[in-house]
């Protein structure tokens, strides 16, 4: 039992970096429509900030902070200049400008950093957590809390905040929202602000169990798809619930389920994807789309 | 429509190129040029499935590993000759491609998107997952290619004339496919859904066969892939060779047959090129061409040239192998239509 308990606690922790990527692509997705195939690697290029700025001499938790500030402008700036030129082109654009981004951050990092995989500091104590007598690895732990409270944060701001709700309208009536003086563009800018940080504090979190290099988000992104796909892509919390679930039974499924083990999970969350698109594209938690023919 | 004396000179010009280059250029490069031709046959595949028929695949390397672990699997624990390999390689593609062309009829734009990125990323994992048919990590390698008995040449010679005929026979089947009804049907179905289907156009027929069809390409194209390397491991099949056949694609231009070649000939030499500044570089350029050529130039390098062409010689004479699309093919896919 004992056994079973931690192997859900670890699912919960990966679970909730799932959750958190899968957050940020919901974020954009509801407010432009568009399915950021860079988010990863940007979480990947601001954990690497956070690293240099701790190989400088900073504090890991003022390195944090202010990886986060960087994330926020750094998306910020990006939905500004890369973004808006496409906003209205086809889809098919969008996608290939967002790999280009992709394929451009995974290089960059290569560039400055090597494609050496490098230890990367826990921000949480090494010495176990014992709760009724079973001892959970504190980084588990303290990655689930910190998430859930980003999480959190991220609610209460959409909810309870002028700007939030700003956001909210711009996403959901463009025109009716400008009418009304809220400045869209740059709603959407802030979306992106928002989602890279989110994916940002992702990246710090399971940076020191996956480690530090170029190509550390790529499994990540696939799982955050499932999560986001699983809850239905427009849904918020769908997304958070989707992650969870994702990462407690492919963690179970690894350990427990032999034929599977540790090479075809990437396989299962493909097999979600796949599944769920096809059986009820809408997700969990999504509303189905009508369309006018 | 009938083909014209220029777009006919052009291709001969191409062909005769293709078949002078070897004498002229040292033979390091005549090995590039033999993965020039199966670059060229994966993109041929994007290009039709992508340019064509309005799907998206990032999952086209998925395909490839097929192909070229078919062969591989086939010649190395079988003893099979290369050629019945690469026909089997070809089967297997088809019948793949099928099934996930069924599969992508029922994902619309972005979703199809999402699913196949997911296959190119999971492909390396099953390949090291079935150990005892792949290898495993460590892949298995192949006999180098022998040129036949009483053919003059070496074996290298040789497989470049052999890869780009099958590429110039892939390029000709398909040009054929789609200039005639199954074309039409397809640049229907992409750009006007709706009145397609009403003129009975079936769409499940024709975008099904149309990622068959891909499908097959892109397992030849793995195969000619994986014999000249005489090796295949998980690490020739990773997510970074499907973006390899997208970048292609896009940047060579992906509504027309020229925009594969010109691709192909992209994606195996700038990255020698860019990789002389920094490991790194060919990402870099990559992504950032990327983006300045969805900005700047959708129909990329071919498209650009055609349009400079236009600007100094107004009568249009249509090249043969573009006649099959109108130049700027906007592959309009909403995230809210689904079928």
């Amino acid at each position: 039992m004992h056994d079973l308990a931690q192997q859900i606690v670890s699912g919960l922790a990966t679970g909730s970096i799932f959750a958190s990527v899968a957050l940020a692509l919901v974020l954009i997705y509801r407010a432009m429509g568009i399915i950021n195939f860079a988010q990863g690697e940007l979480a990947m290029f601001t954990t690497y900030i956070a690293w240099q700025l701790a190989q400088m001499g900073l504090p890991l938790w003022s390195a944090f902070a202010l990886t986060v500030a960087i994330a926020f402008a750094g998306g910020v700036l990006l939905e500004r200049i890369v973004i808006r030129p496409v906003e209205r082109a086809p889809q098919l654009t969008i996608v290939i400008v967002t790999l280009g981004l992709f394929i451009a951050f995974n290089g960059l990092a290569g560039w400055f950093w090597g494609y050496i995989v490098k230890p990367f500091p826990s921000l949480f104590p090494t010495e176990p957590i014992t709760i009724a007598g079973v001892g959970f690895s504190a980084q588990d732990v303290g990655v689930i809390v910190v998430s859930v409270i980003t999480l959190g944060l991220i609610s209460l701001f959409f909810q309870k905040t002028k700007l939030g709700l700003a956001m909210r309208a711009a996403a959901l009536y463009p025109e009716q929202s400008r009418v009304l003086g809220i400045r869209v563009g740059w709603m959407l800018a802030l979306g992106w602000g928002l989602a890279s940080v989110v994916g940002a504090i992702a990246g710090i979190m399971i940076a020191p169990v996956v480690f530090l290099d170029p190509n550390m988000m790529q499994s990540v992104i696939v799982y955050a798809f499932a999560a986001a796909v699983l809850g239905g892509i427009e849904s918020p919390i769908g997304a958070v619930i989707g992650g969870l679930v994702l990462g407690v039974v492919i963690n179970l499924l690894g350990t427990y389920v032999e034929w599977i083990g540790n090479e075809l999970r990437l396989a299962a969350a493909l097999a979600i994807i796949i599944v769920v698109l096809m059986v009820r594209p809408e997700g969990l938690f999504g509303r189905a789309t009508v369309q006018r023919v | 429509m009938r083909p014209n004396v220029a777009a006919l000179a052009r291709v001969g010009i191409a062909v005769a190129i293709i078949a002078l280059l070897p004498a002229v250029v040292p033979s390091f490069l005549v090995f590039d040029l033999i993965y020039v031709a199966a670059f060229s046959i994966a993109i041929l595949g994007l290009v039709i499935l992508t340019g064509m028929n309005g799907q998206i695949s990032l999952g086209h390397g998925a395909f490839m590993a097929l192909g070229g672990y078919v062969v591989a699997v086939l010649a190395h624990s079988a003893g099979w000759p290369y050629w019945a390999g690469i026909l089997a390689a070809m089967v297997a593609c088809g019948l793949f491609g099928l099934v996930f062309g069924l599969i992508a009829l029922r994902l619309a734009g972005v979703y199809l998107a999402l699913a196949t990125f997911s296959l190119a990323v999971a492909t390396p994992s099953f390949l090291k997952h079935y150990k005892s048919i792949t290898g495993g990590f460590g892949g298995m390698s192949l006999q180098p290619v022998q040129a036949p008995a009483g053919i003059p040449t070496d074996g290298q010679h040789w497989l470049y004339y052999v890869s780009w005929a099958v590429a110039g026979l892939a390029f000709a089947v398909s040009a054929l496919i789609v200039r005639g009804k199954f074309g039409r049907a397809l640049r229907a179905l992409r750009d006007n859904p709706i009145a397609a289907v009403s003129f009975g156009v079936n769409p499940y027929v024709y975008k099904t066969l149309a990622f068959g069809w891909s499908a097959v390409l892109a397992g030849l194209a793995g195969a000619f892939y994986a014999i000249p390397t005489a090796y295949v491991s998980p690490d020739t099949f990773t997510f970074a060779l499907s973006i390899t056949l997208l970048i292609g694609a896009v940047l060579g231009g992906i509504s027309t047959f020229w925009g594969a070649l010109v691709g192909g000939i992209v994606v195996e030499f700038l990255p020698l090129v860019a990789q002389q500044i920094n490991a790194a570089a060919p990402s870099v350029v990559y992504g950032v061409a990327l983006i300045l050529v969805m900005m700047f130039l959708p129909d990329g390098i071919v498209g650009g040239v055609l349009r400079l062409v236009y600007r100094f010689r107004p009568a249009p004479s249509q090249p043969a192998l573009e006649s099959s699309t109108p130049s700027a093919a906007p592959v309009a896919v909403s995230p809210q239509t689904r079928e």
